[in-house]
């Protein structure tokens, strides 16, 4: 029987193993190793309701201390761990103090990618990745600044819709031809991007960054085409990087991500890999593997492992599922749409409640985002995850309710 | 504080003191009251947070707004007496109030 088992990490994945782990009956030794000084939080606020002030730290707190101690779980909030040695199953903080484990579970997390040009160091050069971060962003978000967010993706046009809010002028600077270029199809790319400008926010797409101007702090951004927007604060937000340099320093298999399988296990049977530092297979979409940057991913993949650890059933995978919250727009998203052949557009954009439906040659759906659309991502996420198909003349039919599309699936 | 009373599916009884302006969704989190998901964190994206308010306490709780209501359209084994507990800020007037869990939140 295991007895000692150690987590490297404290976010929305490491709590939920935990919590996970003693819902299952494991009444061993449970130890999570957190490294930003603070109890385990929530994330997904610190772009929307926390930095907007409509949520306090305590509420973005996922467990108060108290919880935990109730839960017997040691919670290590100050420690970096620096090596994990597969020989003696120990991981090790910087201070040299050893953690024994019979199973280890990294949640390790990612970091954002840094802005590679001259400047990037300047003060009121900001990043969104921790509370630290929005609470150094929040401070300078003042009314009538001038904030300059590199990047469209959803970080950056969530930031752009709490900043203009609060009154400050925002101008969204994107590499690629239409924001969300990565992650969304071009009708949810020009809904967002009308959606930004309607509310008086400059969007330059096209546009490569050459440098962050200013002396000791920045007073401007540099394009590569000879102009400079002029900033009195920068939010950089150009995607994050798996930390996965403990495992792969220990010898785990981990390229893009931790590699794991089905019960996000890595190629050592005793350490699993949960949230946005593993790989994992993507159950739902044939041999591919991938990592998936989302709450679900994290909770999901915490239950998987929870589950192998213990020698419970497997829980079923659902389709993996994302949202975002932007002026009084919610997206939600069920689903990858790599590989699709055809979209589906059902309702109208200009109502601002509408979705896109993703579907392959066979009909198959594979994803769907979902504008102000509930009943369209709830069914969604649900045929998606059992591989139905769909017609897209009837998808497309508003006078079919979802319910009538889910159950003819 | 005001007080909030948990039934989970079992039977089992919570009595929390949930403070005035936070939901009756992160009461149960927060104290560790199983039958309560929440994988949104409160967003109103996930509907895994669904309870059945007692009658005689769901007119006080006001109506759901439309996004809540077309979540909960989907949720299992719905009734009048459904929400989704994020989207319940506790007040004074809810002091008291009894919600009962769903066997399942998925």
């Amino acid at each position: 029987m295991l007895s000692r088992i150690v987590i490297v990490g404290a976010g929305q994945a490491a709590t939920q193993a935990a919590t996970s782990l003693r819902a299952g009956g494991y009444d061993g030794q449970l130890v999570l190793l957190g490294n930003e000084g603070l109890p385990p939080y929530q994330r997904p606020p610190l772009s929307k309701a926390y930095l907007s002030g409509a949520m306090g730290l305590d509420r973005v707190i996922l467990k108060p201390l108290e919880a935990w101690a109730e839960d017997k779980v040691e919670v290590h909030l100050d420690a970096e761990v620096t090596s994990l040695n597969r020989e003696s199953k120990s991981v090790t903080k910087r201070d040299g103090s050893v953690f024994m484990y019979d199973a280890l579970i990294l949640a390790t997390g990612s970091r954002v990618r840094a802005l590679p040009c001259p400047g990037a160091e300047l003060a009121g050069v900001h990043y969104l990745r921790s509370i630290r971060d929005a609470d150094g962003l929040g401070q300078e978000m003042q009314t009538g600044k001038r904030l300059v967010v590199i990047g469209g993706g959803y970080i950056g046009l969530e930031v752009a819709a709490v900043a203009r809010k609060a009154g400050l002028d925002v101008t969204i600077l994107e590499a690629a031809p239409r924001v969300l270029a990565r992650v969304a199809p071009p009708v949810i790319s020009d809904f967002f991007q009308k959606l930004h400008r309607d509310a008086g926010v400059t969007i330059l797409t096209d546009v490569k960054v050459s440098a962050i101007e200013g002396a000791d702090r920045v007073s401007g951004v540099a394009l590569a085409d000879g102009r400079t927007i002029s900033a009195d604060l920068v939010l950089v937000g150009i995607g994050i990087i798996p930390n996965a340099e403990l495992a792969r320093e220990a010898g785990l298999k981990a390229e893009d991500g931790i590699e794991t399988d089905l019960d996000a296990r890595t190629s050592d049977p005793a350490i699993f890999a949960i949230g946005d530092c593993a790989s994992r297979p993507l159950v739902h979409y044939g041999q591919r593997r991938g990592r998936l940057e989302s709450v679900h991913n994290a909770l999901e993949q915490a239950k998987l492992a929870a589950a192998a650890i213990l020698g419970q059933p497997r829980p079923v995978e659902e389709a993996p599922w994302f949202w975002s919250d932007q002026y009084d727009i919610k997206l939600q998203i069920a689903g990858l749409s790599t590989g699709a052949t055809q979209s589906v557009v059902r309702g109208d954009p200009s109502q601002k409640r509408f979705a896109v439906f993703h579907l392959d040659a066979d009909n198959r759906l594979l994803a769907v985002d979902a504008i102000n659309a509930p009943p369209e991502f709830i069914v969604g996420k649900q045929v998606i995850a059992r591989h139905g198909q769909l017609a897209p003349a009837r998808l497309a039919d508003m006078s079919v309710s979802m319910k009538e599309i889910g159950a003819s699936a | 504080m005001a007080k909030v009373t948990y039934i989970e599916h079992s039977g089992t009884e919570h009595v929390i003191d949930v403070p005035v302006g936070t939901t009756i969704m992160e009461g149960a989190v927060k104290n560790r009251v199983p039958g309560i998901d929440a994988d949104c964190g409160g967003a109103c994206a996930c509907a895994t947070c669904h309870v059945f308010v007692d009658a005689a306490w769901i007119e006080k709780t006001g109506k759901p707004g439309s996004m809540e209501e077309s979540m909960l359209d989907f949720a299992e084994g719905v009734t009048p007496l459904s929400r989704l507990s994020c989207q319940i800020s506790m007040t004074p007037d809810l002091d008291g109030i009894v919600v009962r869990l769903p066997a399942a939140q998925h």
